[in-house]
């Protein structure tokens, strides 16, 4: 079915008098059939120019690459559209440049930055679109010849994308592509065909389950909320997305805020609630101005309001911005933040879906739980519950960065394998290298080793190997990560987040750092008592991370020694190097470094030990220097001046 | 419904919690955040049980019972989670136990030792915070905090004061003052409700036995006197139970240490009702500022003149009582004596840490001299009577000292909640009608209940009467006196809920229990009283007769009341 046949299909099973006002709404004029049409830009008379400018484009200088266009184009004489479109989710690739020529599919171009720009530019308008940089073309009615179709693209070959649909397509400040693409109409539909009792059974049966990490069923959620008595009743949206490593929840409002305002219309509905509020990390700006203009806009269209469409169902979004505590994801301290106290948890029962925020039945899910919604009702929830696995059904966002080729957000069915992520569609490990381990969770997650990577992901399977799927967040490493480094970077993140209620999260997780501290620190700096925790080390670390997982208030203690555990589990051997041998397998802990100078190869310049902080470098000009270890705080500044190579790290 | 705890079947009860059903039951769970009556923080996880079914260990003060629940309150896993709490907190925590003056009430040190806790498991990591000196009243030691969050809880819900809150995050966390002021300039009325239920010495009173032993030294004349609560609850110091009126021990003792007379702050409380009930029967004669509020807690004064200075004019401008009684020494018994007022020192022992700060106000001079010069709270009298190595329990007792060793029974309520309240019934009735009360026994207005409201008829004027206890609940009551509600003409407020026996300087109390008990010993002392009504003091005739004149005469006015300012405060 072409998408207009689906929307017709979609819009006969409104009433009426809904039907009528949706077409009146988004499609004014007389041929509304034409206006979606050109809304997708399916047939355009003038050609359109599509920018890549989520927060990963413009980091990778996609506004330069946009004012290098205009001017271009200007020289150029060509009239042109352009139009600024979200993050497709290939980050490694940005800036996108995609262009629709009249009677052409969509064609897309990646790594376009001033300086190659014009080139592409011109082979494109003289309909030779040049292979370098050519990333594929969109499917569509003129295709290009021997130009590969973008799903076949290794990155994208693999994915399903159901949240991401509309990400990098579409202008994600329209309202109107939105809809031209089907949007709203489930939520239409949901408050003009079915009762709240439907809503909630078709989301349950669908299996969807919370993907902010926690994995809670959510029809089950909404249904609980929807029991609870209470004459109000609130919807929150947890797009907080404290993971260090995890962008997708960003990339989702940037590039298709709609999507997830709809999905909130439709659980605002199932539950009876008339009022949500969406917690934003302050640190999104661009998704926050995206989502504002969003909300306005559904406002001005009736899609907010009272009495949406009619149906007595009032409904109206708040943003409330965060101020920089990831303890604030987790959903009681969530709720005190939002009440203008401080974002601590609170013990739990009562949860929220029965004492919430200002104590009222309260459902909260996650940004990309939300964005799944809509098309669970367009399509049924037999759609989404044959994808995926016995347990875990439908797709997940994942966010791949680190040692692969391609980075970027992925959506995958449930029950695809780790193994075919990080080689199908990350491409493998770059230069050359080779695989150690993947961490999957953030800080609360743990790492995967390369003998478990066949795991297929879903959440039961996670837990077994001692991870979790957590946001989605994946950190690929390679032989130069070490994975004490790895246990010490994220315990330091959760000692800085720890809002300090319970004690063996405040404390419990400040004794663990201390021991990896101990652990990497240089033998040089090493104090008396270091050596003594340092031969403890492990089996303190087991203890104490066994009792603040048993007994810590919230999520975040109860998943802090995560990434121990599963470092220790998988890699013991390089935690016994660290504290027995003294070395870093890796060469990654900075202190634990060795450097010496190869008399052979020294020339006597004295280059390095003028850029040398603490004078440890003797020698005389013209004659092999020679560091002195005492001083020595492997600081690297020797060996990144000398120009003979002459500086061994060991 | 019945639960299974270690192997056992108890009973419990539907929308209780957990750990109400195992100390019913006489369970020993350890507790250090969980505060009686209000809702569960969770944040020290030392309660914890393991629960079938559970996979992590539960809070019992937080989880709610269910039929045949699974518990096991000292398995290993339990033990061993209890014992690695009590060891991370003493590795950050200071090592004065020597020298803390909580010592021996230390809630920590008790588990410590309860739990075996024996070898330094971590290296020791102090907090970077100083002490906190400023304040009159209140000593803050971060150092030894232990973050369980009660001072901030009765701050900010009982008192609805909120001078302390957490500041920063994870382990640098600390509890501290808006913008990290100090106590004293902070929006704080020292009311003490912090001290009385911290678990260890993080907050103290700000002790002040140095100088009433240098005063004893001194050779000057050193005068007692004690406030009513005293002596129904300094006994529990001693070992003795709840409740037991230990007066005559206690002016033994004191006349043991060295002071020179010893007299009854109760007497002080009559000659407040008689200015007092005169101050309430001229406003509603000449229409003036109503409701009148009584003016005797010094937290409450100074609540008003922080939060509510609109409403400084509907206090009575009474001294209390302990003010009033200094004044009248350093007056009339100076004269009577033929002492010179600057060699009279006068000591309170009061169940309160704001009077520490009252003392200190400018206005409190009566007789051109500082109307009280010492304030001790009654755990600092216990320590200095073992200081001075008194068998307290064994000694003789013996009578406070005359003029002001008298008092009505009247006098003696004032400690309790709704104890003003009703001496000043007792009296307004006689002074307006001439006649007494019928039953001088006053029911609606006691009991520890935060609010409570009542009716007098006095001739034929029906007066409306509130007693509050508890800062907060005078809070919601002024909001509503400001959005214009009509239902009081004379309220009592104490900012110590259930009153004075629940001061912020009384003996560290378990539980709600020994507030009743003390409680529960005033009223029955007044009843015994032969003289209840604080008009027929016949020392207090004498006063007026030979020196004050009469109630709001010239000489009152200048000893016995005094003014009020509005303040501002670094945190506002």
């Amino acid at each position: 079915m072409t998408i207009q046949e689906e929307l017709k299909k979609q819009l006969s099973t409104l009433p009426d008098f809904a039907a009528k006002k949706f077409v009146s709404t988004f499609f004014q004029g007389e041929d509304p059939e034409k206006i979606a049409s050109s809304l997708r830009r399916e047939n355009v008379s003038k050609p359109v120019i599509y920018i890549g400018a989520g927060t990963c484009g413009l980091a990778a200088g996609a506004g330069r690459t946009r004012k290098k266009i205009e001017s271009l184009l200007k020289e150029k004489n060509i009239e042109a559209e352009i139009v600024e479109v979200g993050c497709i989710g290939f980050c490694s690739g940005e800036p996108l440049v995609d262009f629709t020529l009249p009677q052409k599919n969509r064609i897309c171009y990646s790594k376009v930055l001033p300086e190659n720009v014009e080139k592409i530019l011109d082979s494109v308008f003289s309909l030779k679109p040049q292979k370098e940089n050519l990333l594929g073309q969109f499917e569509g009615e003129f295709p290009w010849e021997g130009v590969e179709y973008l799903k076949e693209n290794p990155f994208f070959s693999k994915q399903k994308r159901i949240v991401l649909k509309n990400c990098g397509i579409i202008d994600p400040l329209s309202i109107q592509e939105y809809v031209a693409r089907g949007g709203y109409l489930s939520f239409i539909k949901a408050i003009t065909t079915m009762t709240p009792d439907e809503v909630c059974d078709c989301v349950e049966k669908s299996g969807l389950r919370g993907r902010g990490g926690g994995g809670f069923p959510t029809g089950k959620k909404w249904k609980l909320a929807k029991a609870a008595d209470a004459h109000e009743k609130y919807l929150i949206c947890n797009a907080d997305e404290g993971d260090p490593g995890a962008f997708m929840d960003r990339a989702v409002i940037e590039g298709d805020p709609h999507r997830v305002i709809e999905g909130m219309c439709i659980a605002a509905y199932a539950i009876g609630a008339n009022k949500a509020y969406v917690y934003i990390r302050a640190e999104y700006p661009l998704a926050v101005k995206n989502l504002k203009k969003a909300i306005l806009d559904a406002r001005a269209n009736g899609i907010l309001g009272e009495n949406i469409y009619d149906s007595g169902f009032d409904f109206d979004i708040e943003i409330k911005m965060g101020a920089g505590a990831f303890v604030c994801g987790e959903e009681t301290a969530l709720i005190h933040s939002i009440e203008g106290k401080r974002g601590m948890p609170r013990p739990r029962p009562p949860y929220p879906a029965v004492k919430g925020l200002f104590g009222k039945p309260t459902v909260i899910n996650n940004v990309e739980t939300f964005a799944n919604v809509p098309e669970i009702i367009r399509l049924g929830h037999e759609y989404f519950s044959s994808i995926g696995t016995k347990n875990s059904k439908g797709t997940k966002v994942f966010a791949l960065s680190g040692a692969v080729k391609r980075t970027g957000l992925v959506e995958i069915p449930m029950g695809t394998t780790l193994k075919e992520i990080i080689f199908d569609i990350g491409g493998g490990i770059e230069k050359g290298r080779k695989f150690k381990a993947v961490q999957i969770g953030g800080p609360s997650g743990g790492c995967i080793p390369e003998s478990k990577i066949d795991i297929e992901i879903d959440y039961e399977s996670l837990k077994s190997v001692g991870a979790m799927m957590g946001s989605g967040g994946l950190v690929v490493m390679d032989e130069r990560t070490c994975m004490v480094d790895v246990a010490k970077y994220f315990m330091n993140f959760i000692q800085n987040e720890s809002c300090g209620k319970c004690i063996p999260c405040r404390e419990g997780t400040k004794r663990m750092l201390q021991i990896l501290e101990a652990i990497t620190r240089s033998r040089k700096r090493e104090k008396t008592e270091d050596a003594l925790r340092r031969f403890e080390g492990i089996i303190e670390l087991e203890d104490l991370a066994k009792v603040i997982k048993e007994t810590s208030l919230c999520g975040l203690g109860q998943t802090a020694p995560n990434p121990v555990l599963s470092t220790l589990r998988w890699f013991r051997d390089e935690y016994e190097a660290h504290i027995f041998d003294r070395k870093c397998p890796a060469g990654a802990c900075s202190e634990m470094l060795e450097y010496s100078i190869i008399a052979e190869k020294c020339k006597g310049c004295s280059l390095c030990a003028k850029q040398c902080p603490t004078q440890a470098i003797m020698g005389a000009p013209k004659s092999p220097h020679y560091i002195v270890a005492e001083k020595c705080i492997s600081c690297g500044n020797c060996k990144t001046v000398c120009k003979f190579s002459a500086v061994k790290v060991s | 419904m019945k639960i299974n705890v270690n192997g056992k079947e108890i009973d419990a009860f539907e929308g209780e919690t957990l750990l109400s059903a195992l100390k019913r039951e006489g369970f020993d769970i350890p507790t250090l955040c969980y505060l009686e009556g209000m809702s569960p923080s969770g944040a020290c996880r030392i309660c914890v049980v393991e629960i079938e079914g559970q996979a992590n260990l539960v809070t019992s003060c937080s989880f709610p019972v269910t039929p045949g629940l699974k518990v096991k309150t000292h398995s290993p896993r339990v033990i061993n989670a209890r014992k690695t709490i009590i060891e991370l907190l003493m590795s950050s925590h200071p090592d004065d136990c020597l020298y803390c003056d909580k010592q021996d009430k230390c809630e920590l040190l008790a588990l410590a030792r309860k739990y075996g806790v024996t070898k330094r498991r971590f290296s020791t990591i102090s907090r970077n915070a100083n002490m906190d000196i400023s304040s009159p009243s209140i000593i803050r030691d971060p150092k030894k905090c232990i973050l369980c969050g009660k001072c901030v809880r009765v701050c900010e819900e009982t008192q609805k004061v909120g001078c302390i809150d957490f500041s920063m995050r994870g382990f640098k966390s600390k509890i501290s003052c808006a913008f990290d002021s100090s106590l004293n300039v902070s929006s704080c009325v020292n009311c003490g409700q912090c001290v009385a239920v911290c678990p260890t010495g993080a907050l103290m009173e700000n002790n002040s036995l140095e100088s009433v032993k240098r005063a004893l030294e001194s050779g000057k004349y050193v005068v007692a006197q004690h406030a009513p609560a005293v002596s129904v609850s300094l006994g529990e110091e001693f070992g003795l139970p709840l409740g037991k009126d230990v007066d005559g021990l206690m002016v033994s003792a004191l006349k043991e240490m060295g002071f020179s007379a010893v007299f009854d702050t109760a007497f002080g409380a009559d000659l407040t009702i008689m200015e007092e009930a005169s101050e309430f029967a001229e406003r509603i004669k000449n229409k003036g500022k109503i409701p009148m509020f009584t003016s005797c807690c010094p937290s409450w004064v100074k609540y008003v003149e922080t939060f509510y200075p609109d409403f400084i004019e509907n206090l009575s401008t009474c001294k209390s009582p302990h003010q009033m009684l200094g004044a009248v020494i350093k007056s009339y018994y100076a004269q009577k004596k033929g002492l010179d007022p600057k060699d009279i020192v006068v000591v309170s022992i009061m169940p309160c840490t704001a009077k520490k700060f009252e003392i200190t106000r400018p206005e409190m001079r009566g007789a051109n001299f500082e109307d009280v010069d010492f304030c001790l709270t009654t755990r600092e009298l216990a320590r200095l009577i073992n200081i001075f190595g008194i068998d307290f329990k064994n000694l003789k007792p013996s009578q406070a000292d005359l003029p002001f060793g008298e008092r009505s029974g009247a006098g003696k309520i004032f400690g309790a909640s709704g104890g003003v309240m009703e001496a000043a019934v007792r009296t307004a009735h006689y002074l307006l009608t001439g006649k007494e009360l019928a039953d001088l026994k006053f029911e609606p207005v006691r009991g520890i209940k935060g609010v409570k409201k009542a009716e007098v008829k006095i001739g034929d004027k029906k007066i409306k009467l509130a007693v509050l206890s508890g800062l907060g609940n005078a809070k919601d009551f002024l909001d509503a006196l400001q959005k214009g509600a009509d239902d009081a003409d004379f309220v009592e407020v104490m900012a110590c809920p259930g009153g004075c026996v629940n001061g912020g300087g009384q003996p560290f109390a378990k539980n709600k229990k020994a507030v009743l008990e003390r409680a529960k010993a005033l009223y029955e002392i007044d009843s015994k009283e032969k003289i209840r009504v604080s008009h027929e003091n016949k020392a207090l005739k004498t006063l007026y007769k030979d020196f004050l004149g009469k109630p709001l005469g010239e000489k009152s006015h200048h000893l016995l009341h005094t003014s009020y300012k509005a303040r501002a405060t670094k945190d506002r």
